[in-house]
């Protein structure tokens, strides 16, 4: 099939603020329903997951807070509980549902919960890194080396199983750098947050900001890349 | 809102269920049992359902449809090897396979939805008012094109589907509203040709599902298939008979087999037999459960591999698992329990009856969505990863599998060439590389306004809903428009023949009055002579033996006419019996009364 190109995000695009219930035409003052005529109403494409949860933008998030917060607006929003209302009312539950479960599943693992906040404050879309990080980079080489061997052998034979054990041990080795960089993704996660809690507005702060965004990128992408080569070389050994 | 059921579309058995007030409940006709076995046979008198059914498989093995729910959703091509084990004749029109039965051909939607009325009508015999709204469970690992097939099995029925739910999650909320538990609790579920493995998280009412995996071809059925093959292997070898010719002994065979498995559930040792043709005599073997375990162990294994792989999509360890309910008539079998128990390192629940907890969990969810049930809420997943075709037939993934529905992922589209007024979507769903690899959903044509290569942008969203049914729209982001698509299903039905095979059904429904009429009016008959018949029995010294002989005569006229097709003829000498037997209920009250009252008449203590 051709013409399929990666979704760009419109979270972005300038939308108009929701200000007036679809319904009755009131302004709007509650958050997901109208204080009037009490409808559902759609939550807008322009509210990002943090504010969705009432949550600050920050990276360190307890899981229970999100939990019993996603319960409760599943409660809101599920379209078992609009089977009496209005066909309205039913596709606005299944929209905000829908969204309300992608927002959780982004908000509930680390990784995407970074690379969320990055796209949020930095506009960028995900970096995807085509050569091996720098530090990686003799290694990385010759685990493929050693992967194209082990594909090319015969895998009863004696080579063969010194090459695997030769993969295990480099498994071990980026499990390990995997690991590692995790540390260093939860060091930055904490300073950005410090950082956050400060709310300074002076240039200095700025400066901070965009260097720890940058690194976050960075770090990010070479754990999706190590993260890749880790699968590739469990699957190939399996 | 009027009432809506709940309704477990069983492989081999279907039940309906209601809420009563708080506490779900299994409707069963009179003088019979609540499950209706999923059978379908054309006879003489029509298209017959349920125990009537069932009697014919073994009489008009060709007219005689089971098993059906295998074939929802699947192509011949699907099913092409296990077609020389069904006796009736399958062939295939527009991807969706069709069952012959006498002159016409019935796609599985259509004989599902026999089914499905049936339980219908037991439901409004047995709550008085008319049933148009129903909740239809499906096994969790069941594709989109099967759930599909279900919801239109309940249009043809004329029953409006309000929700397709899961059996594993159905029988997680029968199980939840009893023991009110919380935690992260395996519902593990073998029935007649499925096998399901969910992983769910209990809190204050919430049902999340984690993770969900299974088979949907390993069942019960295909336990009594190894069985009969290795019956059908020795009758071969001893007496040099092919049954494969005797289609039904065949399914003698296959009943047998399964009569066998099940009462070895109980017993370490049971004795199977079996009438042979050509005055070949009788075959018995002796079947030991260890046999029977050494025979299964292989199907029963390949229930792991999904329960690991589940285990592990939840982020959890087999030993995290706080508890482990059973559901399904196959995990009656120690062979199964054993398994699981072992894999979990946890004694399983079965306190709830296997047969009837999923049709239990769809009434309390009818009940959640006609607003009865409020505490409760169920957030269910999408078994399958679904995607669609990209460049070198790869599959792109779009909802990743055990995501919580519903859920929705938009992807933009443009064009290549100056000028293209269209692009051509495949839908698919799997966990394969390969777009050929995975199940072919549908395939649309998105329009584009002709504009130079790249303008054009075209938003389109997939959405899963709730039932776990694909929908998908349009947008042109240039205009704001939205696009209506119209997508043609891989394996299914058409909108147009839904609405064609719902009108056949009402067509049809006149017969079907009839013949029911006559089957009800046998069933009635037979339950009246075995009550009347134990009467004689303990009561006959009681009165006149000229009122004996009334009885016997008035008896056995009513079982001429039970052999014949009339239904008001065996109403009529129903009546008769019940005329001749009044002096005998009576005399038998008053004996009975005698004991307990001091010789007091009815007619004093009424
Ligand atoms: N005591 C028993 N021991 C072993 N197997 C049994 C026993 N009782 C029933 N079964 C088997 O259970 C199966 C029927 O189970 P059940 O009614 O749960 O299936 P179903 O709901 O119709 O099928 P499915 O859920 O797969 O669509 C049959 O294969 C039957 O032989
Ligand atoms: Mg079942």
């Amino acid at each position: 099939m051709n013409g399929h190109i990666h979704n760009t995000d419109d979270r972005r695009e300038l939308q108009m603020a929701r200000s007036m219930c679809w319904h009755c035409q009131s302004e709007m003052a509650g958050e997901y329903f109208c204080d009037r005529c009490v409808k559902v109403q759609p939550v807008s494409k322009d509210l990002d997951y943090f504010t969705c949860f009432g949550l600050p933008r920050r990276l360190a998030l307890n899981p229970q807070t999100l939990e019993t917060k996603f319960y409760e607006l599943s409660r809101a929003f599920h379209p078992d509980f609009y089977q009496n209302k209005s066909d309205e009312e039913q596709t606005i539950s299944l929209g905000n549902s829908a969204m309300l479960n992608t927002a959780y599943r982004t908000l509930r693992d680390p990784i995407q919960r970074a690379e969320y906040l990055l796209d949020l404050e930095a506009g960028s879309v995900k970096d995807i890194r085509t050569t091996p990080p720098a530090d990686l980079f003799e290694e990385i080489l010759e685990l493929q080396d050693t992967l194209d061997e082990f594909r090319a052998s015969d895998r009863a034979s004696e080579s063969a199983s010194t090459l695997r054990t030769k993969l295990h041990a480099d498994r071990a080795t980026l499990e390990q750098r995997q690991r590692d960089i995790e540390a260093q993704l939860l060091q930055l996660f904490s300073r950005w947050d410090a950082l956050q809690d400060r709310g300074e507005a002076t240039e200095q702060a700025r400066t901070e900001r965009g260097r720890i965004l940058k690194e976050m990128r960075d770090i990010l992408s070479n754990r999706t890349y190590v993260k890749n080569i880790v699968n590739d070389l469990v699957a190939t050994i399996a | 809102m009027s009432r809506i059921v709940g309704i477990d579309l069983g492989t081999t058995n279907s039940l309906v269920a209601y809420m009563d007030h708080g506490t779900p409940r299994v409707i069963a006709a009179r003088h019979e049992r609540a499950m209706v076995p999923s059978v379908v046979a054309l006879t003489d008198n029509g298209l017959i359902v349920g125990d009537s059914a069932k009697e014919h498989l073994t009489r008009t093995p060709e007219r005689t449809v089971y098993s059906v729910k295998r074939f929802m959703g699947k192509s011949l091509a699907d099913v092409q090897g296990e077609l020389a084990y069904f006796p009736y004749t399958l062939t295939e029109k527009g991807g969706v396979i069709r069952i012959k039965l006498g002159e016409k051909s019935y796609s599985p939607p259509q004989i599902s939805a026999m089914i499905l009325k049936e339980l219908k009508l037991r439901a409004e015999a047995f709550l008085g008012e008319s049933i148009t709204k129903a909740v239809i469970t499906v096994p969790a690992y069941f594709n989109d094109s099967q759930r599909q097939a279900t919801k239109d099995a309940g249009m043809i029925a004329g029953l409006e589907v309000l929700r397709i739910i899961n059996e594993p999650t159905a029988a997680s909320l029968a199980y939840g509203l009893q023991e009110k538990t919380q935690g992260t609790i395996a519902v593990y579920d073998l029935g007649g040709g499925t096998f399901d493995i969910s992983i769910l998280k209990l809190k204050n009412g919430i049902f999340e599902v984690l993770a969900t995996n299974g088979d949907t071809h390993l069942g019960g059925d295909d336990f009594d298939q190894l069985i009969a093959d290795l019956f059908l292997t020795e009758i071969r070898t001893q007496y040099g008979l092919d049954l494969s010719t005797h289609p039904d002994h065949m399914q003698a065979v296959r009943l047998e087999a399964e009569r066998a498995k099940i009462r070895l559930s109980d017993e370490l040792k049971t004795t199977a037999g079996l009438d042979l043709p050509d005055g070949k005599g009788r075959f018995t073997r002796e079947l030991t459960r260890d046999q029977l375990d050494g025979l299964c162990t292989a199907l029963v294994e390949r229930t792991l591999g999904p329960c690991r792989l589940a285990v592990k999509d939840s982020g959890l360890a087999p030993g995290d698992i706080d508890e482990v309910v059973l559901v399904g008539g196959s995990t009656r079998m120690p062979l199964v329990r054993q398994r699981v128990q072992a894999l979990f390192g946890k004694q399983p629940h079965c306190e709830l009856n296997p047969d009837e907890v999923v049709a239990l969990g769809a009434a309390v969810q009818a009940d959640i969505l006609s607003g009865g049930t409020t505490d409760m809420l169920l957030l269910d997943v999408t078994p399958l990863s679904l995607g669609i075709e990209t460049m070198g037939g790869v599959m792109s993934s779009l909802i990743r599998r055990n995501t919580t529905i519903p859920a929705s992922a938009k992807e933009m589209f443009t064009t290549y060439v100056d000028g293209q007024t269209g692009v051509d979507i495949h839908i698919l769903q799997g966990e394969r590389e390969l777009a050929k690899d995975n199940r072919s959903l549908a395939r649309f044509r998105l329009k584009v306004p002709p504009l130079p290569a790249g303008v054009p942008r075209i938003e389109v969203t997939f959405l899963i809903d709730a039932n776990g049914i694909l929908n998908v729209m349009a947008k042109d982001m240039r205009t704001g428009e939205t696009q209506s698509i119209e997508v043609k299903p891989s394996y299914g039905l058409s909108d147009q023949e839904v609405e064609r095979m719902i009108e056949d059904s009402f067509k049809f429904a006149a017969d079907d009055v009839s013949a029911r009429k006559l089957i009800e009016a046998r069933l009635d008959a037979g339950a009246l002579i075995t009550t009347t018949e134990k009467s004689l029995a303990d009561g006959g010294h009681l009165v006149a033996t000229g009122n004996v002989e009334a009885i016997r005569t008035a008896l056995s006229a009513l079982a001429t006419a039970k052999d014949g097709t009339d239904p008001r003829a065996i109403r009529a000498r129903m009546a008769d019996i019940e005329q001749a037997a009044k002096g005998l209920t009576v005399a038998m009250l008053d004996d009975s009364l005698k004991q307990g009252l001091q010789g007091k008449k009815v007619s004093d203590v009424t």
